[in-house]
């Protein structure tokens, strides 16, 4: 008894049919309104990547806080005085230090944070080379892989039922 | 005399836990039973002893004793009664008598278990268990005592006292401070407990675990005992993290569902470990390897479990979430340290008799691929834990503190998601042991090709981001593996038995809970990626203060500010609501209601969006502002978030087959394990 090869074409293209759809929707991409003067976008684009020292973790376009809404109308000030980005946060790093910023500056101890994870994943990558090395036993007769004659079908069943009774 | 009662009985379970903790020490050493058992007794007293100190903070709670500090502190007159009921995970005092309960009811729950087999780990388990208990509830007792009531002395300022100083006179206020209105949201009141029982069932696996490492009786018994008590674990902290980013979603107002918050980090991380050795756990169970690993895994687990507790309770890291600050670091970080330092010594102790005949004869074997999983959970560990406390020694260092936010981690974490989806594409084909190259090469073409169509349909459809793309590549092929995996079995089982194919996927999924059930869950991983990809890369925002009757536009939709009412409500809000009207394509489409609820107690404000949410996107609606006589009118913040509802499905399909997987079997294993071994002895005759 063997399915439809149509089925079992329609299983596999279920899921990619629904990802195609899905892409479609996601396609809407949008333009930001433009107004006179400094728009409420251009401010909360700088603000998205400015901290204020009370509100730890909230970045200040999506914080209530009086004092918040006071960095925000500061921003669009000097925007409107014609500062750019990079001369606005400077400004905030000037008075209120690093800790404005979104991630440290990359200076001085500053530069641990960027090191040490890509360095741990590196040593550990290197550890499991070195433990794969170790297990793999030189020419084991053991290590027979199946030829390729055999119908990978029946192999496949052999081994989930294998697996199955291992549990 | 309620407080009375309760805090009395938090002492006794204290010295009940302390007492466990020696007779079980004494029994084990000395090999009397009686001891032991008197341990065990002692360590199923707890259960209802804190059962009857969390009943009198409830009491408290719900009768409104302000004379007592944290009743005062989480509770209001105009607060609702479910409120007053789930304030004891609104604060610092009752959220530790809630943990402590919680830990108390998993550790009576083990102790009702069938030791028969197992007698040697009783001992142990109680006392790794017990110890946990006993320092919380050392906390609780000495540092953070919920039923600790406010008293007037003759002289000078109000003092916070169980007993009452000398001359002192209760202190009864008429009103309470009132509960954090971020806590006042159903989200928020699943989301703790859940998380909190994730954190303490994990408890029960380690205990085992350290209870191996001392009897020396490492083979992998502890594994198959603690595997339910695992995934159970895993269930909860899956529960708790999916239930917390709802809550952001919905309350926090900004848009999102995930900050990078210290304190949402301090609950991914034992996630992160204990799902990694839910997975290096199989290779153990299956090729006999890995057992200092296994080890390592757990160890980490509990420390971050504890970690995780210490964060969000000491106010070591000011954030969203650290509503309580208190003097407990300390205990908390001794503590820590001095478990795994314990922890890590018997590991070493035993490090020689844990050493198994591993051999690893391919790199593509199901087991090679599964350490390179390990390797990438621990890697987004390692950027996890670092992103934490980086700012904490950087103030130490140079007394300067930094920042480290969102960026930083979905930056250093991105590849490394992307590098698990892949695992979990090309894992499920390869096979135990002697998959190489070729074999895997074999199986994985079909869906590989499929998969394709995915990225083919993203470029067609003028989509240019490489991350969404490979994103989108990358949940095809999962998709693809897992349900050519699941085509698979069913048309194997099809035609041995002649089943047809729903049954033979039934049973087939039956027969094997834990493989299958672990495939839903990778396909509840995808949906949520997708979600993810949706929101993170192709999610747009803007902000207009506009009068009524005008617009904002944002990509295909506009907004028009049609009202704004402005009233007082009885449980102590003052609420501004907003009625918007949303166009799509310019066709209307509904109507939202965002506003911002300000909280007269707490004098804090709460932005609720008005969210519009279709399987393609949502329309997510904040009031920045009003004026109310200006003729400026409201400030509208506006986020279109495309496929943000796949995040939610695919969380409940994640918990279904973590459900499916943790799911008792219908006989007991003795029974399954007997059949087995008389269906091996039938076979060789």
């Amino acid at each position: 008894m063997n399915a439809p090869r149509w089925l079992k074409q329609l299983f596999l293209a279920l899921p990619t049919a629904l990802l195609g759809c899905l892409l479609v929707a996601s396609t809407a991409l949008a333009s930001p309104v433009k107004q006179a003067g400094v728009s409420d976008d251009q401010v909360n684009a700088i603000a998205k990547e400015l901290y204020c020292p009370v509100c730890e973790n909230i970045p200040l376009d999506v914080c209530g806080t009086q004092a918040c809404a006071q960095w925000r109308e500061l921003i669009r000030e000097k925007l409107s005085q014609g500062w750019d980005e990079e001369q606005i946060k400077q400004y905030f790093v000037a008075q209120y230090g690093d800790r404005v910023l979104a991630t440290p500056p990359a200076r001085g101890l500053n530069w641990l944070v960027y090191l040490i994870p890509p360095l741990a994943i590196l040593a550990g990558g290197y550890i499991l080379y070195r433990a794969f090395k170790s297990w793999q036993e030189p020419a084991s007769a053991e290590q027979a892989p199946v030829s390729a004659q055999t119908a990978p079908q029946d192999e496949y069943i052999k081994r989930l039922e294998e697996e199955l009774g291992k549990r | 005399m309620i407080a009375n009662l309760g805090f009395g009985a938090l002492v006794i379970a204290l010295l009940a836990s302390l007492y466990g903790t020696g007779a079980a020490l004494y029994g084990a050493r000395k090999q009397k039973a009686a001891w032991v058992d008197s341990a065990r007794n002692a360590m199923l007293l707890t259960f209802p002893l804190i059962t009857l100190a969390a009943l009198c903070i409830i009491t408290l709670l719900v009768n409104g004793n302000y004379e007592v500090e944290y009743v005062a502190s989480v509770t209001s007159n105009s607060m609702p009664t479910y409120l007053k009921i789930t304030a004891l995970w609104g604060g610092q005092a009752g959220s530790l008598v809630f943990w402590t309960w919680l830990m108390s009811a998993f550790a009576a729950a083990v102790t009702l278990r069938k030791w028969d087999r197992d007698r040697e780990f009783l001992p142990w388990v109680i006392v790794v268990s017990l110890v946990t208990l006993a320092f919380f509830l050392v906390m609780i007792v000495f540092f953070e005592n919920p039923f600790a009531r406010i008293w007037q002395p003759p002289l000078g300022q109000p003092i916070k006292a169980m007993l009452p100083p000398a001359g002192a006179e209760l202190l009864v206020q008429a009103d309470g401070r009132g509960l954090n209105p971020l806590l006042r949201h159903p989200g928020m009141i699943i989301h703790p407990p859940m998380l909190y029982l994730g954190f303490v069932s994990f408890v029960i696996p380690y205990a085992f675990a350290i209870a191996a490492l001392i009897t020396g009786r490492t083979d992998d018994r502890w594994i198959r005992i603690t595997r339910r008590w695992t995934l159970i674990a895993w269930l909860f902290l899956s529960l708790g993290l999916i239930l917390g980013g709802r809550w952001a979603y919905d309350v926090l107002g900004w848009g999102g569902y995930w900050g990078w918050d210290p304190v949402e980090i301090a609950a991914f991380m034992p996630w992160l470990t204990g799902t990694a050795f839910l997975h290096s756990v199989m290779i153990q169970e299956k090729r006999g390897m890995l057992k200092h690993w296994n080890m390592v895994l757990i160890i980490l687990t509990y420390a971050l479990v504890i970690f995780g507790t210490f964060l969000t309770r000491s106010g070591v890291l000011s954030s969203v979430h650290a509503f309580a600050q208190s003097a407990i670091g300390p205990l908390f970080f001794i503590y820590i340290g001095l478990t795994f330092i314990i922890s890590v010594a018997l590991l070493l102790r035993r490090w020689n008799e844990l050493k198994s005949q591993a051999q690893m004869n391919s790199m593509f074997s199901r087991e090679a691929l599964f350490l390179l999983n390990n390797l990438l959970f621990m890697g987004i560990l390692v950027v996890c834990f670092w992103g934490v406390i980086f700012p904490l020694i950087s103030e130490l260092f140079t007394g300067q503190k930094v920042t480290v936010g969102p960026p930083f981690y979905e930056r250093a974490t991105g590849p490394l998601f992307a590098g698990l989806l892949l695992l979990m594409g090309v894992a499920p084909l390869s096979a135990w042991k002697f998959s190489t190259a070729i074999t895997l090469g074999r199986s994985i073409w079909k869906p590989l090709l499929v998969s394709l169509a995915a990225p083919a349909i993203a470029l067609g459809v003028g989509l240019r981001q490489p991350a969404a793309i490979l994103g989108f590549w990358l949940c095809a092929l999962v998709s693809a593996v897992t349900l050519y995996e699941f085509w698979r079995g069913a048309i194997a089982r099809h035609r041995k038995s002649g089943e047809n194919l729903p049954l033979a996927l039934w049973r087939l999924a039956g027969r094997n809970r834990r493989r299958y059930g672990g495939y839903i869950i990778h396909l509840g991983v995808v949906l949520m990626a997708l979600g993810i990809i949706g929101i993170e890369i192709f999610q747009t925002e803007t902000q207009g203060t506009i009068s009524q009757g005008e617009t904002l536009r944002l990509g295909r939709y506009i907004m028009r500010y049609d009202s704004l009412a402005n009233f007082d409500t009885r449980d102590g809000r003052n609420v501004a609501r907003a009625v918007v009207s949303v166009f799509k394509d310019g066709k209307y489409i509904g109507e939202l209601h965002p506003r911002r609820d300000y909280y007269y107690e707490s004098q804090q404000p709460m932005t609720i969006p008005g969210v519009r949410s279709t399987w393609e996107d949502d329309f997510y609606v904040l009031l920045v502002d009003w004026q109310p006589i200006s003729a400026r009118g409201a400030t509208f913040k506006v986020y279109h978030n495309p496929l943000v509802n796949w995040l939610w499905l695919g969380g409940v399909v994640f918990i279904l087959g973590t459900l499916v997987t943790a799911w008792p079997d219908r006989e007991p294993e003795g029974a399954v394990a007997f059949a087995r071994r008389s269906q091996a002895a039938q076979a060789r005759v």
